[in-house]
């Protein structure tokens, strides 16, 4: 696999061959796709199909052993790009307050006052954070916590913001609150976004594109296009066709 | 009452703690009947006191006021009829599957011989046949939950009390324990509380759904769920249930 990679400009990020092995294990086996500036994107895929090792793969947390992602066309590089992460658990930095936390990431982007000060503001009138704005962390409930660090994502104006199931542990009715939320971040801010999930009601609901994995070692089996208008309404025979249909694509039970 | 034998009854149920020299209203005069053989779902916002209400039921907490009865009498303290499922497995690490399930009888005295015969019925029940000599940590988070469920049922409880035992579990896993549970049920009849804040499960499993408010608890609706079994989670008669119930709830954030 020696072909020489060439950027298109249509798209923000680009996966080419991305392949990991531990050992003799095949974890990840030659992914290859596209995601244009301003997608929202949800994978899915079977438990234990490889998940993590895909998003560490994304965030260079660990390096691939064959393949490579881009952004822009310059392969994807933490201390150039912008990629922002929201864990499953919330992870606040717990001695700072909810502005600070919000403020953190920009700081240490040296960003100029004015400029840090302006996008935390933002944020903070997006999800309605002012009466905690000097709040800690312990002071929050689990779901308001979560939102403040989908807020700091948000704030660095990422390049790729990558989601691993943000709500997994939140109920249906604070989960559509919270993914309605995100979609007002997103469509507002305009960021390039990679969601992952094992809801396919989730998936459904959010995304533009559902990436579907497979069990180990891990392709891209199929992609589904969601072509239907925010806010999408779960019980529409369109909506439920689609949740269907990708359930039945990776249902092993 | 369509001629159901009223099995447990709560009468008057409160319960307060002092927290910082204030009253701590968790849970406010509840009352309900669960019926004998009855699949009871107890669904309520997160931090509601739903775990109170089953800690009052099992005779771990005594309430402030008002009493529980099974068939007719008051309990008082723990009561070998009432059983329990955790939401964390609670498994002893160092114990096998089946040293694990036979506990509660080995416990009380029974004779080897007959307590594996109960234990192993179990072990069938729950689809673990083949793994009665693995330890918890060679198990998977779903496989864990059925051991939980096995050793609760070998101890022939009459009410099966069940703390959001999926509420660690992915939603895939999820799903199929769902399904799974409600086989089980449909087998082996008992009475069982099921507390969930998951919407979507309760509609999946419930004979009967009890709704709570928010904080402290008190009853806000009781849900006859009349679809035939095994359900289909997008049926529109159950998204429309799902909703209903949804718009009930309190949102808590």
């Amino acid at each position: 696999m020696s072909e020489q990679f060439v950027h298109d400009p249509e798209y923000k990020v680009e996966v080419r061959n991305l392949t990991k092995n531990f050992g003799e294990l095949k974890v990840l086996n030659d992914i290859s796709f596209n995601i244009k500036k301003g997608e929202f994107i949800c994978v899915v895929g079977p438990t234990g199909c490889g998940k993590t090792t895909f998003l560490n793969l994304l965030t260079r947390i660990i390096q691939p052993s064959a393949g490579d992602l881009y952004i822009d066309g310059e392969p994807a590089d933490p201390t150039k790009h912008n990629l922002a992460f929201v864990f499953q658990e919330p992870s606040a930095i717990p001695w700072k307050t909810v502005e600070e936390n919000l403020r953190f990431g920009l700081e240490i982007k040296k960003l100029p006052e004015d400029e840090i000060k302006s996008r935390v503001e933002n944020i903070i009138r997006l999800l309605g954070l002012e009466e905690f704005r000097n709040s800690y962390p312990h002071q929050l409930s689990m779901s308001t916590a979560q939102r403040v660090i989908i807020g700091r994502g948000f704030a660095m104006s990422p390049d790729l913001l990558l989601m691993d199931e943000p709500y997994s542990q939140m109920d249906i009715k604070l989960r559509f609150y919270l993914e309605d939320e995100v979609i007002r971040l997103w469509k507002e801010l305009g960021s390039t976004v990679v969601f992952i999930t094992h809801n396919i009601e989730e998936a459904t609901y959010l995304a533009e594109r559902i990436l579907i994995l497979s069990n180990k070692p891990t392709t891209i089996k199929e992609e589904v296009h969601v072509d239907l208008p925010h806010p999408r309404d779960v019980t529409s025979p369109d909506f439920i066709k689609i949740r269907k249909y990708v359930t039945d694509q990776i249902k092993w039970w | 009452m369509d001629g159901k034998k009223v099995k447990l009854s709560l009468e008057h149920i409160s319960q307060s703690y002092v927290l910082n020299n204030r009253a701590f209203d968790a849970v406010q005069d509840i009352n309900f009947d669960v019926y004998d053989s009855e699949f009871l779902v107890l669904l309520g916002p997160g931090y509601c006191g739903k775990t109170v209400l089953l800690n009052i039921i099992s005779g771990l907490e005594e309430p402030v006021d008002g009493t529980v009865r099974l068939d007719g009498e008051v309990v008082k303290g723990s009561d070998p009829r009432i059983g329990m499922v955790f939401q964390k497995t609670s498994l002893l690490p160092w114990k096998t599957v089946m040293e694990n399930v036979e506990v509660g009888p080995k416990m009380a005295g029974v004779a080897k011989e007959e307590r594996r015969k109960t234990a192993q019925k179990y072990i069938d029940l729950v689809g673990l046949q083949g793994f009665e000599k693995s330890y918890p940590t060679q198990l998977s988070g779903g496989m864990k939950q059925r051991v939980g469920i096995a050793r609760a049922y070998t101890n022939s409880p009459e009410i099966l009390l069940m703390d959001e035992p999926f509420g660690a579990l992915d939603a895939q896993t999820r799903y199929s324990m769902e399904e799974e549970i409600q086989k089980i049920w449909q087998s082996e009849k008992r009475t069982i509380i099921f507390v969930t804040n998951n919407i979507e499960e309760a509609v999946y499993l419930g004979d009967r759904i009890v709704l709570l408010t928010n904080r402290p608890a008190h009853v806000k609706a009781i849900y006859d769920i009349d679809l035939p079994r095994p359900r289909d989670t997008v049926s529109p008669e159950f998204l429309r249930i799902r909703k209903e119930i949804s718009d009930n709830t309190d949102l808590a954030l």
